[in-house]
């Protein structure tokens, strides 16, 4: 066994104790820890001293670690004992008494100093902070004898420090120099609202208002103001900010700023001297608040412990006041900046009071008065980064507990749901045909409820409503999800079919089904066309396509509509026409009887109520190419009309488009997906919601991708910006060929993007040898590709296929 | 009820399927993978869709309206959805390949 090695934590607080506790889980021996602690306790929870304070709890009940677990732990603790400076040569830290100690590994966790105005008086007897036991015991002593109390700072802090004095029973005024309180943690409706009640607690304000010297013999007497105006008081608590304690890194020659300089693995710029806490400063933010210190602490502690961590990338922050009486939270960026709105709910009878802001479809922050049940969920969903899209007035209203009178949210949501309310839109899956299912049909996974009521089997938006339900009515009955294949026939993966039939060259749809063991044999409307699909990704060459196997739309090569009808896009690249070609249409239409022509969103024109038998003579008329509107495949490249007229325009977005739209119709991939060229950043063509969407700007493009205007708006992530026209087709070519070796029958690209990651999608382009292998690779699938309406137009063997068998005879 | 002469085996492709108007009733004929060939009423007990224009998978036929399914032999709508549709008897002559319904 090899020596442990010498670790000194400097700071026996939350934050350096908590990185040694994950450090003895992840390492247990692989130090000999010694602590020092300026303080004569042990380590104790900081954050609670409000509650210390406001008498709901003891000091005891306050330790973290008690003496015994620094014993258990065979960890050194001296308490009382500051440090004084660090010899980085010798590998020594030296107390203020002289002690000193020898590491291998030296930690930073000193915290913060409490700010103290530097004004005249404030070294007072009677005035303090409010920041350590010993503040507090003597806000205890103060209270039995005397009366005013003055708070300076009406911050998080300070409010916290003015209840409790109220609650030993002296007369509180607080001082703020801002005209509403809370600034940096509220907004200014839910400051209003927060002074409204501790006023009504019996606090006083004075807002707006600056402290200019405290003035009293030997104790504080009185509070004198910028104004000129005074207050006459007892005992004066500072509370107007916390500055990070960077005392040793200036005694030792460690790199500071406002706080000891870090980087995303807690390194000073000194080998082997770490710090996290309140003391640091890591990109340029110190942080005050308990989570981040324990992110960094845990950092730290797989660094320490050899486990590799991807690092600490700073902390987005929430607020909880507490003690107050008052609930009141905020997170993030909640106050609304350009490009950011906010939803806002205010009830003044309740006292209540939410809003949350987001940006770019993200819920980028939040504020909550007076009932903070959602903000767990709300930091959470803060957090994540995840798409609020659709979902913004249910965070707002849907799931506020004080609406349904219960805590726990979306639970008693769910649970408050009248059994004959629509949860599948889709498939009109009510919740009462959802607890039927579960409780009388023995439903119990997801998987099985789907199969059973179609809830959440077509677009799946209420996939987490249907998931809910399940737990609420199945309990701890909810069984393990069988392991989902790519539809009831198999349980398979994309992937692991993909790889099978690649592996073992399976060239039909029904070897495929046979070989990898369908448990149905016959397949279904999924899993046939996905089979399909990956078959013609894989051997665009050799594989025959099953028509058969293909929808309706695709067999016909039209969209069928509800009636049986169907409707007849003809192709007009880039949406650009002709006169002659538009005569075309309208007397194809008029002679056919068409009921209706349509301009369809992506600038064509669309052909609606033609009888079946009435296709191939139409197309015939027509003489155009198929516009494959019913098809996974391009659809259209929608464009503006670019510097051709427009006086805003960089570019010739026209002329692009159709280029595009030559080079890549008729090419299958696993969904449908549309294009679109704008000729400048106004973006006339929308292309920041399309699947792929180039934007010209002056002198270069911008690629667009994964954006999709359907179901949830997800607007483009930009994937590169090129010089030239050849780029832009080698990059849309190379982006849209890995979609279809990657992508699953069925999703579309920006499911497909959120699920693989952009950055996957990047990494996988970034390198033109393997953008040029993918352009070999989509042109080669389309080498082979022809007009189906032209194919069918012109054989009468697929042209029955449109014609009802003529008139039965009678035996 | 009456036997109908509807057309030949090579009018419907294998794995395809053709539709034929008898007075107010449209048919829907499937000619299966075994050879066989299936009748039932075009229309969906759902919502009207036309079966005909459906994929097949063995004997049950889905709707290409709402993915409806519909076994071609019993013309009973498949879990998780409920009904049936009507089916009509039919015959091949092994000769010439004639195709009877009877309805």
């Amino acid at each position: 066994m090899t020596v442990p090695k010498k670790l000194v934590l400097i700071g026996n607080g939350m934050a350096g104790v908590r990185a040694i506790e994950h450090l003895l889980k992840l390492a247990p021996d692989t130090y000999e820890i010694t602590i020092f602690g300026a303080e004569p306790h042990p380590n104790y929870n900081r954050i609670m001293l409000s509650t210390v304070l406001a008498g709901s709890t003891e000091l005891k009940d306050i330790i973290i670690n008690d003496w015994d677990w620094y014993k258990d732990n065979n960890i050194t603790l001296h308490t009382n004992q500051a440090i004084k400076k660090i010899d980085t040569q010798r590998k020594v830290v030296i107390t203020e008494s002289g002690m000193e100690a020898s590491y291998d590994e030296v930690v930073i966790a000193t915290g913060s100093k409490p700010f103290m105005l530097p004004i005249p008086g404030a070294d007072k007897e009677g005035v303090i902070a409010f920041r350590d036991i010993q503040d507090c015991e003597k806000m205890f002593s103060a209270a039995k004898s005397y009366k005013k109390a003055t708070v300076i700072g009406a911050g998080l802090l300070g409010l916290e420090a003015a209840r409790g004095l109220l609650n030993l029973g002296m007369e509180v005024t607080v001082i703020h120099k801002h005209p509403y309180i809370m600034e940096r943690q509220l907004d200014e409706a839910a400051s209003l609202m927060l002074r409204k009640e501790l006023e009504s607690q019996g606090m006083k304000f004075l807002l707006s208002k600056h402290s200019a010297s405290i003035t009293g013999r030997g104790r504080v007497k009185e509070l004198q103001f910028t104004d000129g105006s005074h207050l006459a008081t007892d005992l004066i608590v500072m509370a107007v900010g916390i500055r990070p304690n960077v005392d040793l890194a200036k005694s030792s020659g460690i790199d500071y700023n406002n706080g000891i300089l870090v980087d995303d693995f807690m390194n000073t710029n000194i080998p082997h001297v770490s710090a996290l806490g309140e003391c640091v400063e890591h990109r340029g933010v110190a942080y005050g608040l308990v989570a981040p210190l324990y992110e960094q602490g845990a950092v730290l502690a797989k660094r320490l412990a050899g486990v590799e961590t991807a690092g600490y990338a700073g902390s987005v922050t929430s607020t909880k006041l507490k003690v107050s009486g008052v609930d009141v939270f905020s997170a993030g960026r909640f106050v609304e900046t350009e490009g950011s709105r906010a939803l806002r709910i205010q009830d003044d009878m309740a006292g209540t009071y939410k809003k949350i802001v987001i940006r770019n479809g993200k819920l980028i922050g939040a504020v909550l008065f007076g009932d903070t049940a959602d903000g767990a969920s709300l930091f959470a969903s803060i957090k994540s980064g995840e798409s609020i899209e659709g979902r913004e007035k249910e965070l707002l209203l849907g799931i506020s507990s004080d609406l349904l009178g219960k805590s726990g949210g979306s639970a008693s949501r769910l649970e408050n749901m009248p059994d004959d309310e629509i949860v599948c839109g889709c498939n009109g899956v009510t919740k009462g045909a959802i607890g039927d299912a579960v409780l009388n049909k023995g439903c119990n996974t997801f998987g099985e409820l789907k199969a059973c009521t179609k809830a959440s089997a077509s677009c799946g938006g209420c996939k987490a409503d249907v998931e809910g339900l399940l737990h609420f009515y199945a309990g701890d009955a909810v069984g393990e999800s069988a392991k989902e294949g790519i539809c009831g026939c198999t349980s398979l993966s994309r992937d692991e079919i993909v790889e099978q039939i690649q592996s073992m060259r399976l060239m039909t749809v029904k070897e495929v089904m046979h070989v990898l063991d369908w448990n149905n044999k016959e397949g279904c409307s999924k899993c046939r066309p996905s089979l399909n699909y990956y078959l013609g990704m894989l051997f665009p060459e050799d594989y025959v396509d099953e028509k058969e196997s293909r929808f309706t739309n695709e067999r016909y090569h039209a969209n069928i509509q509800k009636d049986g009808t169907y409707s007849v896009v003809p192709r007009i690249y880039g949406g650009v026409t002709t006169p002659a070609d538009l005569i075309k249409i309208a007397s194809v239409a008029e002679k056919f009887n068409v009921p209706l022509v349509k301009f369809t969103g992506g600038q064509r024109l669309d052909l609606f109520g033609v009888k079946k038998e009435d296709l191939p003579k139409m197309w015939e008329e027509l003489e155009m190419a198929s516009g494959h509107a019913y098809g996974k495949t391009l659809r259209t490249v929608k464009t503006c009309v670019g510097n051709t007229f427009c006086r805003f325009g960089t570019q010739d977005a026209m002329a692009m488009g159709i280029k595009m739209e030559k080079a890549f119709e008729r090419l299958n991939a696993p969904a449908k997906f549309k294009l679109a060229v704008s000729g400048c950043p106004r973006n006339c063509a929308e292309a920041t919601i399309k699947d792929l969407g180039v934007v010209a700007i002056d002198g270069a493009w911008e690629i667009h991708v994964g954006g999709n205007a359907g179901v949830k708006v997800r607007a483009c992530d930009l994937l590169t910006t090129v010089k030239t026209e050849e780029e832009v087709m080698e990059w849309t070519s190379a982006y849209l060929q890995y979609y279809r070796e990657t992508g699953q029958w069925n999703e579309r690209t920006a499911h497909w993007i959120d699920r693989v990651g952009l950055d996957t999608v990047k990494k996988a382009l970034e390198k033109q040898e393997d953008r040029l292998a993918l352009v070999e690779r989509v042109q080669k699938a389309l080498s082979v590709t022809t007009d189906p309406w032209k194919e069918i137009v012109d054989n009468d063997e697929l042209r029955k296929n449109f014609e009802p068998i003529a008139g039965p005879l009678p035996v | 009820m009456s036997k109908l002469l509807i057309g030949k085996l090579s009018d419907i492709d294998i794995r395809g399927s053709r539709t034929v108007r008898v007075k107010e009733t449209e048919i829907a004929l499937f000619r299966l993978e075994d050879g066989s060939v299936l009748a039932i009423e075009n229309r969906c007990p759902h919502k009207g869709g036309l079966l005909s224009e459906g994929m097949v998978c063995g004997t049950v036929v889905h709707c290409p309206l709402h993915d409806w399914k519909i076994d071609l032999h019993s013309g009973l709508v498949k879990d998780p959805d409920d009904g049936c549709v009507t089916t009509f008897a039919t015959e091949i002559d092994p000769e010439n390949g004639a195709i009877y319904v009877t309805l």
